[in-house]
């Protein structure tokens, strides 16, 4: 609000009780008197030329920074440069006009009622609308509206279904997609540089991201494959023997799509031994079939059963026995 | 005083206003509606300024969003990145991330723009958010403005999906981790989750379509949706007047104010200025969307770290603190995040929606309100307001929980856990809290931080002990009526200070302000 008020829309000809019942100084009707030409430095000429060349300071200086955005603009841009200069631009245009208007321009405090236009209408308005909208449905709903219950609306129903098929074209049908991978019998597990796992290749302790040769860049397909040395490893039913031992080295692959929401399953803490997943904090203990732990992953990681070819290297013996990643209305298993 | 030529310029200008106007009444008989419209008087409370500010967000948005439009490409097609940001140079990456990089470095001003725009659609949803409190606290969408609180919503809802939608085109590995994790959560909605997802993605995550659909609905679908529903919400508006706080005389039927010509129009013009400075401001001098340090989107990685935009944190951190529980039996399951993805916000949203109803029930009041409540004046909806914003803020939190834990090495675990039950228990008590501060602040009408609540004691000559200060003028909750001349000072309609009353007290009274009575 601005300091000093207009002293003309006060009138304060209401005392403590203006017969209305409410106690209030002013009256709460438009005072006929207001004044719509005041504002604040209309009685002080002075310091409203003033207030005039400071705001035009303002504008100019404002100017001159777009005229600088455009500079550097031409001299091929810089973005730090750019955003100063539009927050001066644009930041010292406002203020000169917030200047403008509390100080030169008038129109505060104004006193208006809130008129007819939202309050409701008049009695016979109301009963003449609903005459005007019943001429219609009368006739439209002879015979208690059997055209329109009995046969429009149902029709216009099948009208909407049809038209929503049209959508269908956007997808395919889930099919099997959801229930396999690209794993099969035979695949090598190779990094995304497409280099081959050995048996050996994984120190113990160690962990890298595989995918099913071929097979790359298949989003369902990311498996971690671990080396837990000589740690026993607990499985579930079903499961059991898909890891390999060889050696000092205890080779486990499970599948990387977080069961929970889909996300990589990419961090791993060496001192627990967990797969964390870094969207939601599923925990999975790797010892224990990747079981969860800790979180809202509501199953365990499916294990990827492997094996290990004449020449060393560590391939799939198959597609997970069961879907990957999070569920489905049609999942079953697990 | 004005001279010669400033009057004889005054009536030259006057002549030409109604030359146009005369020319415009010839042809839409314009002259009625043209004088209400500049004589539209609109309150002048700081806190009206908030829907204000989310609307010339949007303006820029769209004007921003142009810009980038053009330059961005909407493809899933897979390029080889060789361009100025040598880094991911040789890396294999889709056309949408491409290009936006293009925009990034190579685009002369296209990194203001695109950053400006992200500043923007944060901002934006923090206004919405807040003016929608500032609604819910005060009461305005009583009735007759119940319509316009739930377009009110539906542009929240939109505006949500927007800026998601928005900040996932890119396709790099944060906003991809999103997508997945939405792609999960339609695919848990039980019967057709599977058939849904794999139709708007065009079959399986990631498909190979994505992002061209992306683009239709962020570009087109929504800010359609967005510009004529804001069309409706500000028609609304004007023409039921905006509400206002009681005041010395305010009434339910009048309105108090600045002139829509010419004071609002240039205040209003120099709030769209302000907000242009600080969003190109920001986009210019603060980072956001780093997209290059994040890198293309691959279904195999994930980081650490990995959040949504401000806004949508509730729902990821529902999807952390949600238990583990899944639900199968006879070959079918609801998988665990259809309940914090699907049902969560089902509820919240399906609750806000409703208010106005309840709100109804609730107070017995079913009448017109153009005056506004200060929050005091209704404790319990005060007090659901609160807790309801205790509760998303412990999900927000939640969302952000390696953060968190990393910052004050704690471990995730823990805090989960403080955070689930302090989902529930955080608001009660906030609740609760609110609710009774609210009766406090009514029956001493003092301001919350400029006063302090409660009474002053004095010892009189005979040694005994007075409170001074606790006024019971400021009780009006019996009445259910705004409009009785309290100024936000302790002063009733009268003029008299709250202090003026003293009341011969026993030393339980002095010891604390009156409780339990409503």
């Amino acid at each position: 609000m601005t300091a000093t008020k207009s002293p003309k829309i006060f009138t304060g000809t209401h005392g403590p009780d203006d017969g209305a019942g409410e106690a209030t100084p002013w009256p709460d009707d438009v005072p006929p008197d207001q004044d719509d030409t005041w504002y604040p430095l209309r009685d002080d000429p002075w310091r409203a030329k003033r207030m005039e060349y400071f705001i035009a300071f303002l504008w100019v200086i404002a100017g001159g920074c777009a005229v600088g955005f455009v500079i550097v603009y031409l001299l091929g841009g810089q973005a730090e440069l750019e955003g100063l200069l539009l927050l001066f631009a644009f930041g010292l245009l406002g203020t000169g006009l917030v200047l403008w208007a509390r100080n030169l321009i008038p129109g505060h405090d104004v006193i208006a009622s809130r008129g007819t236009d939202h309050r409701t209408s008049d009695p016979e308005e109301r009963a003449a609308v609903v005459e005007s909208l019943s001429r219609g449905t009368d006739a439209m709903m002879s015979r208690r509206g059997f055209l329109v219950k009995k046969v429009l609306v149902p029709v216009g129903g099948i009208f909407g279904l049809a038209a929503i098929f049209p959508l269908a074209s956007l997808g395919a049908r889930p099919g099997q997609a959801l229930y396999h991978t690209k794993w099969y019998k035979g695949a090598r597990l190779v990094t995304e540089d497409n280099v081959a796992l050995h048996v050996d290749d994984i120190m113990v302790d160690g962990i890298m991201t595989v995918f099913p040769e071929g097979y790359i860049d298949d989003p369902t397909s990311p498996v971690v494959v671990l080396n837990i040395g000589g740690d026993p490893i607990k499985a579930r039913t079903g499961q059991a023997g898909f890891e390999v031992i060889s050696g000092a080295n205890g080779i486990v692959a499970f599948s990387k799509i977080c069961t929970h929401a889909g996300c990589a399953v990419s961090l791993f803490n060496v001192l627990s031994m967990q797969l964390i997943c870094p969207c939601h904090q599923s925990t999975f203990n790797i010892l224990q079939d990747a079981a969860p732990a800790f979180g809202p992953a509501p199953r365990p990681l499916p294990q990827l059963p492997l094996g290990v070819r004449s020449d060393g290297y560590l391939i799939a013996l198959s597609d997970f026995i069961e879907p990957i990643g999070p569920g489905f209305w049609n999942r079953s298993g697990d | 005083m004005s001279t010669v030529a400033e009057r004889s310029a005054a009536r030259k200008r006057a002549k030409l206003e109604q030359q146009a106007l005369d020319w415009a009444d010839d042809r839409f008989g314009s002259s009625k509606w043209v004088r209400s419209a500049l004589d539209k008087i609109f309150p002048d409370h700081w806190s009206f300024m908030v829907g204000e500010i989310a609307m010339y967000c949007f303006v820029l948005l769209i004007a921003t969003g142009i810009y980038l439009a053009l330059f961005y490409k909407a493809s899933d097609a897979v390029v080889i990145y060789h361009g100025p940001y040598k880094p991911l140079d040789g890396q294999s990456m889709t056309e949408a991330f491409a290009s936006t990089l293009n925009i990034s470095f190579s685009v002369r001003a296209g990194l203001v723009m695109r950053q400006a725009h992200h500043w923007a659609a944060n901002i934006f949803l923090a206004a919405v958010a807040f003016h929608m409190c500032r609604v819910f606290f005060t009461g305005a969408f009583r009735r007759p403005r119940e319509v316009n609180w739930v377009i009110g919503v539906t542009l929240l809802l939109i505006a949500m999906l927007e800026g998601f939608s928005g900040y996932s085109l890119p396709d790099d590995l944060l906003s991809g981790s999103g997508l997945r994790v939405v792609f999960s959560i339609v695919q848990s909605i039980p019967l057709v989750g599977p058939w849904l997802a794999f139709n708007v993605w065009g079959g399986a995550f990631p498909g190979t379509v994505f992002f061209a659909r992306l683009f239709v609905i962020h570009e087109f679908l929504f800010p359609l949706a967005l510009a004529g529903l804001l069309g409706g919400h500000l028609a609304i508006l004007w023409h039921q007047k905006h509400t206002d706080f009681a005041g010395p005389g305010k009434t339910e039927h009048n309105i108090v104010g600045s002139r829509l010509w010419p004071q609002y129009t240039i205040k209003s013009t120099a709030l769209l200025m302000f907000i242009a400075a600080v969003i190109f401001g920001l986009g210019g001098l603060i980072q956001i969307n780093p997209i290059w340090v994040y890198g293309p989107f691959e279904a195999a990685r994930a980081s650490a770290g990995t959040q949504p935009d401000w806004y949508v944190g509730w729902l990821d951190g529902g999807l952390r603190l949600w238990p583990h529980w899944e639900f199968r039996s006879f070959g079918h399951e609801i998988p665990n995040p259809f309940f914090p993805g699907i049902v969560l916000p089902g509820i919240v949203f399906n609750v806000i929606y409703v208010w106005p109803w309840i709100d109804k029930r609730l107070f017995g009041d079913y009448e017109e309100h153009n005056l506004l409540d200060r929050p005091r004046d209704k404790p319990l909806r005060t007090a659901i307001g609160v807790a309801a914003l205790l509760f998303f803020f412990d999900l927000t939190l939640a969302s952000a929980t390696d953060l968190i834990g990393n910052a004050l090495q704690m471990s995730f675990e823990l805090l989960i856990e403080i955070l689930q039950y302090g989902s529930f228990i955080g608001p009660i008590v906030g609740g609760i809290i609110a609710y009774r501060t609210c009766v406090l602040l009514k029956n001493t009408d003092a301001h919350p931080i400029q006063r302090p609540v409660g009474g002053i004691m004095v010892r009189d000559a005979r040694g005994g002990y007075h409170t001074l200060g606790a006024s019971h003028d400021g009780h009006n909750g019996s009445e259910g009526h705004e409009g009785n001349g309290h100024d936000g000072n302790g002063h009733d309609g009268n003029g008299h200070d709250g202090s003026a009353h003293s009341e011969g007290t026993t030393l339980e009274r002095a010891a604390g302000p009156h409780s339990g009575e409503d």
